[in-house]
């Protein structure tokens, strides 16, 4: 069992007030414990912990580029089995890094079936480079390369099931978590490294300056999009859900969307209706496929 | 022990007695015959390593990259297409110090797709920070591993290193070749002792960011490691001509250059063609000589240097282009002789499997001697 007592990512590094992956990463660490090596990938998480000479990490720390975490971790992995040690494996990387640029490195790695855990950070953007889309983005937000503007409603594809795509891969053990529920990640961290074999967690990050929001918020905006169905949080075990953080009272999506720069658009001049209803429809999908409603009359 | 034998199986021969532990590689042609045996040697239990059976080339080595860093000895093989898929990794590894070894094939890049020989894949990774060396012949692409992996993971250079061959030339020829035993190499080569590894009971971080404050420093170092490389190189080689009485110990060899009046200058298993093209031309009189250039990076200006100090002209053989400027080895023979007035003039030969031949040779030396050259050789005007 890991020692939660321990700040294994430590304080001095440099995200924003309120920065959702910061704090990801410090529950992560706390799931992990102390015997544990982490491979990042490039993105705001690498540049705001790791400044040459300094870091954040009191764990071993390797990056080495945008897309290669996986491949890098598989012979951390092979390398250590050579060795005889038995220290834990985990990447740490972004959505953009996850979703779009790394999936090949992913993929291979839990065809091969590598005793790793891969965690993505979801923050729904590449953050490092200035807020673009990445395909962790959700339908309609505003990003600087799917930007709302007088023929667009922003972000027009909804977001990538990559927990479903590498539960097809065979790995045992995916989950997805939220900052918001912050045990919530330590005990499915905690579960995934101590799982033979590749898993998957993909945790919730708002991010207060790519979406906009007040860093004093990070934690309400992660408890928002669950409470909306937005986010699911749900663990898969062999493919199959095994459990699903269940929400009473559903909250419209609205709540959630009208709270966040980068949903504006869906406001104003004049509240668009049509589009919010689909997001309301992507919510609702999300509900009955988890099966996560529990109405209690008030 | 003698033995005949194909030349990327003699790769792999080497390979297995330096004990690899972690082999990540990708098939591709001419290299495949390297990867396979190492497979079947690994599942034959011959061979006590991970193989680890990547997706892609960019994944080959960026699972070197980590197997390296967390304190174990890794090899890959590739060539063309495959290395160009790795062109990141490549600069990555080299700025994190990691002393993986990997052999190129030699092959030509597309477009148009060609599986056939030239130096072009290598040649584009010069400035990667990656140690390159050439061989002639099966038996010194052999012996480069041994010496290559001493050089390579020395806490003086660390750095990664390619060993070069001619893809089908030498990949799918037999010859003969001394094969040392387990225990020989095993005296010769230490076990890899990492200057640092991730471990978490001594944590570090590897491969930070950093600002204009500091990267410059760390190009520095890599070249620096680079100009120690040459000093460790010799040093190894002597070591290795010690003990098993085949000398490598120059960065560069010459070939009945003492008197030329003429020398040309390649790399790679060319330099058997031209030592024959030599004896003929000298048979008729002409005093000319080769030098072979065997250690690319770090590049032995001072050995080039004094071995053509003497010639009238210099005829380069280079197999491969920077395109707008001149082939690879010729830029830096000219570099070597600035100042000395010698003529270097320079021939793109044999690209894409074209055959080289000594009459080529010996047509060459004619051109030279006339004083025309910078050209590309035995282009088919009519297809133009
Ligand atoms: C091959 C390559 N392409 C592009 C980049 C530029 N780049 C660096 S980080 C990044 C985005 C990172 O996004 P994400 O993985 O979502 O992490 P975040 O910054 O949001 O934390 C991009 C596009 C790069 N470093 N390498
Ligand atoms: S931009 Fe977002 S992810 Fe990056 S440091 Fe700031 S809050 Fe964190």
């Amino acid at each position: 069992m890991a020692d939660k007592s321990l700040e294994l990512f430590d304080a001095g590094h440099r995200a924003c007030g309120g920065c959702g992956p910061a704090l990801a990463g410090r529950l992560i660490l706390k799931g992990s414990g102390e015997n544990t090596i982490v491979v990042a990938s490039t993105g705001c998480m690498e540049v705001f912990s790791t400044p040459y000479p300094e870091t954040a990490w009191k764990v071993p720390w390797i990056h080495s580029l945008f897309e290669n975490a996986a491949a890098v971790a598989s012979g951390v992995e092979s390398s250590l089995k050579m060795q005889g040690r038995d220290e834990h494996v985990i990447c740490i990387c972004g959505d953009g890094a996850t979703f779009d640029i790394g999936m090949l490195c992913i993929s291979g790695a839990f065809e091969r079936g590598h005793d790793i855990t891969y965690i993505c950070y979801d923050n729904e953007a590449y953050m490092n480079t200035g807020i673009q889309r990445s395909g962790a983005t959700p339908y309609d937000a505003d990003t600087t390369t799917s930007p709302a503007g007088k023929c667009s409603t922003g972000n027009a594809r909804p977001k990538k099931d990559l927990p479903a795509i590498l539960a097809a891969h065979g790995a045992p053990y995916v989950a997805t978590t939220s900052i918001a529920y912050p045990n919530d990640v330590i005990r499915k961290v905690e579960r995934a490294v101590n799982t033979e074999g590749p898993c998957y967690i993909q945790i919730h990050t708002p991010c207060c300056t790519g979406w906009g929001f007040d860093g004093a918020k990070t934690i309400d905006i992660g408890k928002l999009a669950i409470d909306t169905g937005l986010w699911v949080n749900f663990e898969m075990v062999d493919g199959q859900i095994e459990k699903a953080k269940k929400i009473v009272n559903r909250k419209p999506v609205e709540e959630y969307l009208s709270v966040q720069k980068r949903f504006r658009h869906l406001f104003r001049p004049e509240k668009n209706v049509d589009e919010i209803a689909k997001i309301q429809a992507i919510a609702d999908r999300n509900a009955e496929k988890y099966g996560i409603d529990v109405t209690v009359k008030k | 022990m003698m033995k005949i034998i194909e030349g990327s199986h003699a790769v792999a021969e080497a390979v297995k007695l330096c004990r690899p532990q972690v082999v990540s590689a990708y098939p591709i042609t001419p290299q495949t015959h390297i990867v396979e045996a190492l497979a079947s040697m690994v599942a034959d239990c011959e061979l006590d390593a991970d193989y680890i059976c990547v997706e892609s080339e960019f994944s080959a080595l960026s699972g070197c990259v980590g197997a390296s860093a967390a304190g174990s000895r890794t090899y890959s093989a590739t060539t063309s297409q495959g290395l160009a898929l790795m062109f990141e990794v490549c600069f990555n590894a080299a700025g994190m110090r990691l002393p993986i070894v990997m052999t190129i094939a030699n092959r030509s890049l597309g477009a148009p797709l060609s599986i056939w020989n030239d130096q072009q894949d290598s040649i584009s990774l010069r400035d990667s920070g990656w140690l390159q060396y050439y061989a002639e012949d099966i038996q010194e692409v052999s012996d480069l591993h041994f010496i290559t992996y001493r050089v390579a993971e020395d806490h003086g250079v660390l750095l990664p290193a390619f060993v070069c061959f001619d893809g089908f030339i030498l990949t799918h020829t037999y010859e003969p070749v001394d094969m040392p035993t387990q225990e020989e190499v095993d005296a010769y080569l230490p076990p890899f002792t990492p200057y640092q590894r991730l471990d978490a009971k001594d944590p570090i971080s590897m491969g930070m960011y950093a600002t204009p404050d500091y990267y410059m420093e760390f190009r520095y170092e890599v070249d620096r490691a680079m100009q120690r490389a040459r000093g460790v190189y010799t040093d190894a080689a002597r070591a290795f001509a010690e003990q098993f009485g085949r000398d490598y110990t120059s960065p560069v060899e010459g070939y009945r250059l003492e008197d030329a009046d003429t020398a040309l200058v390649a790399m790679g298993s060319i330099c058997g063609t031209v030592k024959d093209a030599v004896d003929e031309m000298r048979a008729d009189g002409k005093r000319v000589g080769l030098l072979k250039i065997r250690s690319y990076r770090p590049f032995p200006v001072e050995e080039v240097a004094a071995a053509l100090g003497g010639v009238s002209t210099v005829a380069v053989l280079d197999k491969n282009i920077s395109l707008g400027s001149k082939g690879a080895v010729a830029l830096e023979v000219k570099d070597a002789l600035y100042g000395s007035g010698i003529p270097v003039l320079d021939y793109i030969v044999a690209l894409g499997g074209r055959d080289i031949r000594k009459k080529d040779i010996a047509q060459i030396v004619t051109l030279a001697e006339a004083g025309k050259g910078d050209m590309f050789y035995g282009l088919r005007t009519e297809v133009l």
